[in-house]
Formats: structure tokens, sequence, C-alpha cells
């Protein structure tokens, strides 16, 4: 008799975080784009930073499934962690994980755990004193505001260094997490084949552009 | 050659074991691995010891019998070989090698490096069949028209001979490149679409029963399979769960 498909079933959960990740990346996507604009055009990143920040259909709809998407995502990836130490109780007293595998794919947790600190660090910077303005004060909106707010925040060595090692560390994990979101949703043929290159170009491409930002705005200012 | 083995010694099941030291000399390039235990074996038994207990059947890279986990890789450091494929030559003089036994939650230990591998029996026998009449009017496959390509994906994956290199060899300890290759190699043929439903919901669900871990794409199972099963069947068997999950 069969088995019915289950929620917690492993397959399902390997779909769950892989739509999770592709949701993320093209978030990613997004942000680096807004944020690429405030190194061309300080007067359009306001513009668009203003929009984003105002606009009823983003904040009400796609932030909260923003922060949804991230927290599942976060929260699998710990389940699933937690599981799969569980299926080996014993260690290896010598286990040569870089013959077959990369770093990348052998330490998402790690990679992951460096965005979730970094995240801490990002809302602290970013988000928290946007809902305090808008939320808490409700002070008029200022559509001058954004450009001064990003710039200030890289004037601190320290805080943009962190920012720069996050962001390769995203790199690392993008470049494992886009090929094996492919892989996870059953893909693997020609066409995800030549999709997991362009996911190479983007694991290195956008957090380039996220450290170019960075310090583009530390030296500059 | 002169090397120094670190190879699992546990009593049995029960008893915690623990890495014991053997110094060996006299091993020659050309023995296999399993040959080379056997030379330490002998000196064990002649010295009133208990010889090192390890799995092994055909000699021939057939069966999958032997396991060990040498320098920590599933059938040690040569591609596409099981344990007694494995030759000395692949070592230097004066080499350390560690030897344990594949590590998994759901393949305990029985004895030093022999595990208990019976949860593969259990995924199969949980699916990984086609149901037949044999009441003596049993068609001839041959007699179905199978395409070449699907034939011989089919056969790839048959090539499986579930000796459990991925699931050592994983840091997850998963067994997807496993059940995928038996779920993919009835898959792709006709007389097993019938089941195929059935097949990859009931394999998946004692799979998860058995304490295995998930797969996170490491593709390391694939390195490490000595009959070279890829991960495009890995592929395959989430592309039936989904779809069976619809239907069933």
């Amino acid at each position: 008799m069969a088995q019915s498909a289950q929620l917690n079933a492993s397959i399902l959960k390997k779909v769950a975080m892989a739509l999770s990740g592709i949701f993320l990346i093209t978030f990613l996507a997004l942000h680096v784009s807004l944020n690429f604009i405030s190194i061309i055009s300080e007067d359009v990143f306001n513009e668009a930073s203003h929009f984003m920040g105002y606009n009823p259909l983003i904040q009400y709809v796609m932030q909260p499934v923003l922060a949804i998407g991230v927290i599942f995502h976060f929260v699998m990836g710990f389940v699933l962690t937690a599981q799969n130490s569980a299926a080996r109780p014993i260690s290896y007293a010598k286990y040569n994980g870089a013959a077959n595998a990369s770093w990348s794919s052998r330490n998402m947790i790690i990679s992951g755990l460096v965005i979730l600190a970094f995240l801490g660090l990002h809302f602290y910077d970013f988000w928290f004193p946007e809902v305090a303005y808008k939320y808490v004060n409700g002070t008029a909106p200022d559509a001058t505001r954004y450009y001064g707010e990003l710039v200030h925040k890289f004037h601190d060595p320290i805080r943009t260094g962190l920012y720069c090692i996050s962001f390769v560390l995203l790199g690392f994990h993008l470049w494992h997490g886009f090929g094996s979101s492919l892989q996870s949703m059953g893909m693997h043929n020609k066409y995800s084949r030549f999709l997991s290159k362009v996911g190479y170009g983007f694991a290195v491409v956008v957090p380039a552009l996220f450290v170019i930002i960075a310090l583009f705005h530390h030296f500059n200012n | 050659m002169k090397l120094t083995l670190k190879i699992w010694r546990q009593k049995n099941a029960q008893d915690k074991g623990g890495i014991v030291d053997y110094p060996i000399d006299g091993i020659e390039p050309d023995m296999s691995f399993l040959e080379m235990l056997d030379v330490l074996n002998e000196q064990l038994i002649n010295k009133g010891e208990e010889p090192v207990a390890f799995d092994h059947d055909c000699r021939e890279g057939i069966c999958g019998m032997c396991s060990l986990f040498i320098n920590g890789e599933a059938h040690g450091p040569d591609r596409g070989v099981t344990t007694c494929q494995l030759h000395m030559r692949m070592f230097k003089d004066g080499d350390t090698i560690f030897i344990e036994p594949f590590r998994a939650k759901a393949f305990p230990v029985i004895k030093d490096l022999v595990v208990d591998r019976s949860s593969f029996d259990r995924v199969q026998h949980a699916g990984g069949f086609i149901s037949v009449n044999t009441s003596g009017n049993t068609i001839d496959a041959n007699t179905i028209p199978i395409n070449k390509h699907d034939a011989d994906k089919s056969f790839d994956a048959a090539a499986c001979i579930g000796c459990g290199a991925c699931v050592a060899t994983c840091k997850n300890s998963s067994a997807m490149l496993f059940v995928a290759a038996k779920v993919s190699q009835y898959a792709l043929l006709p007389q097993g679409k019938i089941e195929a439903v059935d097949r990859v919901l009931n394999m998946v669900h004692q799979m998860d029963a058995e304490g295995f871990g998930n797969c996170t794409n490491t593709g390391a199972c694939e390195v490490e399979c000595p009959k070279g099963i890829s991960l495009e069947n890995i592929a395959r068997m989430n592309r039936e769960y989904l779809s069976a999950s619809l239907k069933g």
C-alpha cells in the first residue's frame, strides 16, 4: 500500500529550501540593482528608495512575504542541519571532505550563519531606524534623506569591512545554492547546466557589486 | 612497504570502540587493500590476538560487500573502485592509514569495520521491484520496445551495487543516490511505470524512516560511487516524488 506524500518528507523539505532560496536570490538581484544606483546618481537613488519605502504594495505585501521567506530559509536550514548531524552520531576520525566536494557546498551552514549575523547588523543599521522613523516617531516623509543615511553608515572602516566579509561569504553561499536549488527541484539537463553557469556568474557579480558599493561610499565620502 | 594502520576496533554493537595503531611491514605495492588486511590478520592470529573483522565477498568489485572508510574517503583515495580493487600502490612507504567503518545512524557497527547495511534492504523491499505474474505465462521483456536512450539510462542506474559508499561519504549520511538509482532504473522502463507512484513514495518514506540525512547536493556521493551513479538520478527521483505527491 502506498505511503502518501508527507510534508516532512526529505525531498519536500529540499524543494521548499530551494524555492525559498530562489526567491531570496531574486530579491538580492533587486537589492543590488537599487544600491548600485547610489554610486551613479544620488537623486535617482533617493527617488527609488522613497518609492520602495512608501509604496503600499511593497511595504505591506512584499516586505512581509520577504520576511517570511528569510525566516523560513534560516529556520529550515537549521532544522536540516540538526537532522543531518543526527544522521551520523559518531564522526569519522579522519574525513577528507575536500577530496570530493567544494568548500561552499560543505559549509552552507557556516556561510549561512555569517549572512544571518550580517542581517542582524544590516537591520540594526537600516531597517530598525527606518521603522522608528516612519512608525514610532511618525516623522514626515523626506524623499532626500536616503543617500545621506547610506553614506553615513559606510564612514566606519570596521562596519565597511564587516559588510565586505559578509558579501564574500554570501558569494560562497550563492555559488553552491543556485545550482543546488535547481537540482533539488528536479532539474538536471542542458538548461540547468546553463543556468548553473549563470548562477556561478551571479554568485561572483552580485557580492562583488555589493563590495564595490560599500567601498565606493567608504572612500568617496 | 612499511605502514602504520590506525584501525577502528569495536568488540560488538554495544562496545564504545576506538582507534588502535598497528605497525605493519612487508606490504607489496601490488597487493589489494583487503590482501593487506589479510596479512595483518594473519600476524594478529599468530600473536594470539583477535583479527580485525571486515566485510568482503567477491573481491572483484561486483558485489559491493567490502566497505571501509580509508584515509577519510569511502573505498579510499582511488576513483571508481571498491575497496577490494584498491591497491597498495595508491599509498607511499611510511604512510599512516586511517581505516574506519562506514559511519551513519542507519549503518550501525556490528563489529570492528563491519556495519549493518540492512536498512538498504528495507528501502529496496519498500518498492524497489516490479510485480510480475510468474504463473507460467510471463511475457518476455524483450517484446516491449524500449527507447535506447532510456534503456541505457536505466542500465546505468541499475549498475548500483548498494555498497553504501554514497551514505558513508556524504557529510549528511544521505542515501539519496542509492534510492534514486533504484527508483530510476524502473522509472525509465515501461514495466516500472505501472507502480511508479507507489514505488517512489514508499521508498522515500522508508529512507526517511531509517534515519538517513537530507541531501544537500554536495555531489560527494557521485565522486565516490564505485559505479559512477550520476546525480541526474537524484534529480529524476525528486521529479518522480513531486509528481507522485500530486497523484498519490
